[in-house]
């Protein structure tokens, strides 16, 4: 039998071996899975002897996995705590923003269109103190639409994921009684509405359900055509997310990030600046031991913050600032 | 593995002895032991693994999970009461719907239906136990959730609206749609075993019935269900297991609320639904074995209801019919 084992084993890595020099295991958020499987493609195809396979199975378990060391490097749509961090003994965690998304309030209003949403507006429908879709705070957002007196029907997300995070975390931002009453977390405890599994879970409730309304990552929204609103910011515009203005977002946010980059830039100032934006970052150790496997991933995340970062707008992110790359690369320096 | 598993056995051969190899009763005896401990040793090391991983969460709330009726993993409180009541809830309106049609369909496809009627019938419902949950899960959410929230569920307001299981508004993901879901689910499985169970009574008894001046339904209803009896309550228990741990079908078509509600029209939510939605990004370490005391309360809960069905089989039967 263990004869058996070490024939496969010597075959698999045989096989692995005979198709690059160094693999590398990845795990983590499932939001910025398309981007990464991209460009760990096309980094291989100019690297031919750096194979990273990247397993997109969220936020919590990619930090659960690289505090138990079983992969190399893990990903996540929010930064680690203090607390998640005390657990890693062996090595420091490195947070590295890889690119940007946004999150859209996405709604099934039969005759209304364009609809426009305040932070506290917003935080009202999920509270469910704001039940008809003709209450005068939504009114007041969209003077000249014609809004019905209809039950909002509030459709949010049942799984735990990096998506809801950033919506509770604006949502938190702007209103004093969500942040008392819900606050911010990958899944919380929802006053009202239906829960839908995964984007296309709470796309396809908001879709057949009349007077609903839901949220999505923009990559979802966008990929799919769906309608979807604008958010007033911080500077008092009603913004639409896209990629530039998510990208606002963290350029406004920019001479706030701490040297960690462990930060929220949802709420961000700047007067094109889309709210419910959110950085997803790599989390590297900063000691890797086997030198070859630390040169492989030193040099992914330079091409990542440089040429990486052209993929991005093809797939709906949203590239990182220029400010925030320089201090990136003085990051990389970290790895030792 | 499974290779590994199958070769373990030869492993042995050299130190047995010659004579001991002839004896091929001894072998099997052997082997077929090994495969019926194996499921001995799967159970418990199944609620070894559920019982260590939850301690974190046992030590905190203690019985009182429960009883918790709030599950908030921002302030790490966390009870079961409402994924428990939803889970046994929807599993029930499964069985209430499935069981009749489902026996039904059964004594019809084994005594009445024309043979070729009757295979064609049983090829259907055996393809049907083998579609994924998850296409049940597709088809449900796209047809039956708008059905229930533009029809059935009005309809259901406006008749029997008087009654507390039928007030609320109709979102159509509610615990109805996910009973309505399962029922659909665990409906080719007690056909399927219950037919074969039907089909295996004798002939002889049959006749004997028909003989002694029974009709064609007398010697069915009187005679062949009850000798039947067994395998028909052994597929409730099968469809009975499918509905308790169904997860994703349940998911897409039940709201995943977090609250209890009496109304058959609210949404829900089932212990399996709640620990595939938050397994993955479960971050804290009460969360995670919140999630893991859940697995072992629903592992609980099926020998519960198992035992319970046992037992309300044998107080309902042995009054009954003197058959074995």
């Amino acid at each position: 039998m263990k004869q058996q084992i070490l024939c496969i084993t010597l075959l698999a890595g045989a096989t692995l071996a005979g198709a690059s020099a160094e693999t590398i295991n990845a795990a983590g958020a499932t939001f910025p899975g398309p981007i990464y499987q991209k460009w760990f493609e096309n980094f291989h195809k100019a690297h031919s002897d750096v194979q990273i396979n990247y397993q997109a199975i969220g936020s919590g378990g990619g930090i659960r996995q690289l505090t138990e060391g079983t992969v190399d490097f893990g990903a996540s749509d929010m930064p680690m705590t203090n607390d998640q961090l005390s657990k890693v003994t062996k090595f420091k965690v490195l947070h590295f923003p890889t690119v940007l998304g946004g999150i859209v309030p996405t709604y099934n209003v039969p005759g209304a269109a364009d609809l426009k949403f305040s932070g506290p507006t917003l935080a009202g429908i999920f509270l469910g103190n704001i039940k008809k879709w003709n209450d005068p705070a939504l009114v007041k957002d969209n003077p000249g639409a014609k809004l019905p007196n209809e039950d909002i029907t509030v459709v949010h997300r049942s799984d735990g994921s990096g998506t809801s995070f950033v919506f509770t975390d604006y949502l938190s931002k702007v209103s004093p009684e969500w942040k008392m009453k819900v606050g911010s977390n990958t899944s919380v405890n929802w006053p009202v509405g239906l829960g839908g599994k995964g984007n296309e879970g709470v796309a396809g409730l908001v879709k057949q359900t009349p007077n609903s309304i839901g949220y999505v990552e923009l990559i979802y929204a966008a990929q799919n055509k769906m309608e979807y609103g604008s958010i007033k910011n911080a500077a008092g515009t009603f913004v639409k997310a896209d990629s530039s203005s998510v990208s606002d977002a963290a350029a406004g946010a920019a001479k706030d990030i701490p040297a960690d980059f462990r930060v929220s830039i949802t709420n961000a100032p700047g007067k094109n600046a889309y709210p419910i934006s959110t950085f997803t970052w790599l989390l590297i150790p900063d000691k890797i031991d086997n030198a070859s496997k630390k040169k492989a991933i030193k040099d992914f995340l330079a091409w990542m913050m440089t040429s990486g970062q052209d993929d991005a707008a093809g797939l709906f992110y949203a590239p990182l600032p220029k400010p925030i790359v320089a201090n990136e690369q003085k990051q990389l320096a970290l790895i030792k | 593995m499974g290779t590994v598993v199958a070769t373990a056995p030869p492993e042995t051969r050299p130190r047995k002895s010659i004579a001991f190899w002839r004896d091929g009763d001894q072998i099997s005896h052997l082997v077929t032991f090994l495969f019926a401990a194996s499921i001995f040793f799967i159970t418990v090391f199944l609620v070894y693994e559920l019982w260590i991983h939850s301690a974190p969460s046992r030590a905190k709330f203690g019985f009182s999970f429960l009883t918790g009726k709030t599950w908030d993993p921002n302030i790490d409180e966390f009870g079961a009461l409402p994924f428990i009541y939803g889970t046994v809830l929807t599993s029930f309106v499964a069985l209430l719907i499935s069981v009749p049609l489902g026996v039904g369909a059964a004594i019809f496809l084994s005594e009445l239906a024309p043979p070729k009627l009757s295979n064609a019938c049983t090829f259907l419902v055996e393809l049907l136990a083998a579609v994924p949950s998850v296409i049940f899960g597709l088809l449900a959410l796209f047809t039956l959730v708008p059905l229930l929230r533009q029809y059935v569920e009005p309809f259901l307001k406006r008749t029997l609206g008087f009654l507390p299981l039928f007030q609320g508004p109709a979102y159509g993901l509610s615990y109805l749609a996910a009973g309505l879901i399962l029922a659909i689910m665990t409906f080719p499985f007690i056909i399927s075993i219950s037919r074969e169970a039907l089909l295996a009574v004798p002939r002889e008894q049959r006749e004997a019935a028909l003989a002694l001046g029974a009709t064609k339904w007398e010697s069915t209803w009187q005679v062949v269900v009850p000798f039947a009896r067994l395998g028909i309550i052994g597929s409730i228990f099968l469809a009975l297991a499918r509905a308790l741990g169904e997860t994703m079908a349940v998911t897409m078509v039940i709201g995943n609320d977090t609250g209890i509600h009496t109304s058959l029209l609210s949404p829900g939510y089932t212990i399996a639904a709640l620990i595939a939605n938050n397994f993955t990004e479960a971050t804290g370490d009460i969360f995670l074995s919140s999630l893991v005391e859940l697995g072992l309360v629903l592992f609980a809960l099926t020998m519960v209801l198992n035992a319970g069905a046992q037992l309300l089989i044998i107080a309902t039967t042995r009054k009954g019919s003197k058959q074995p």
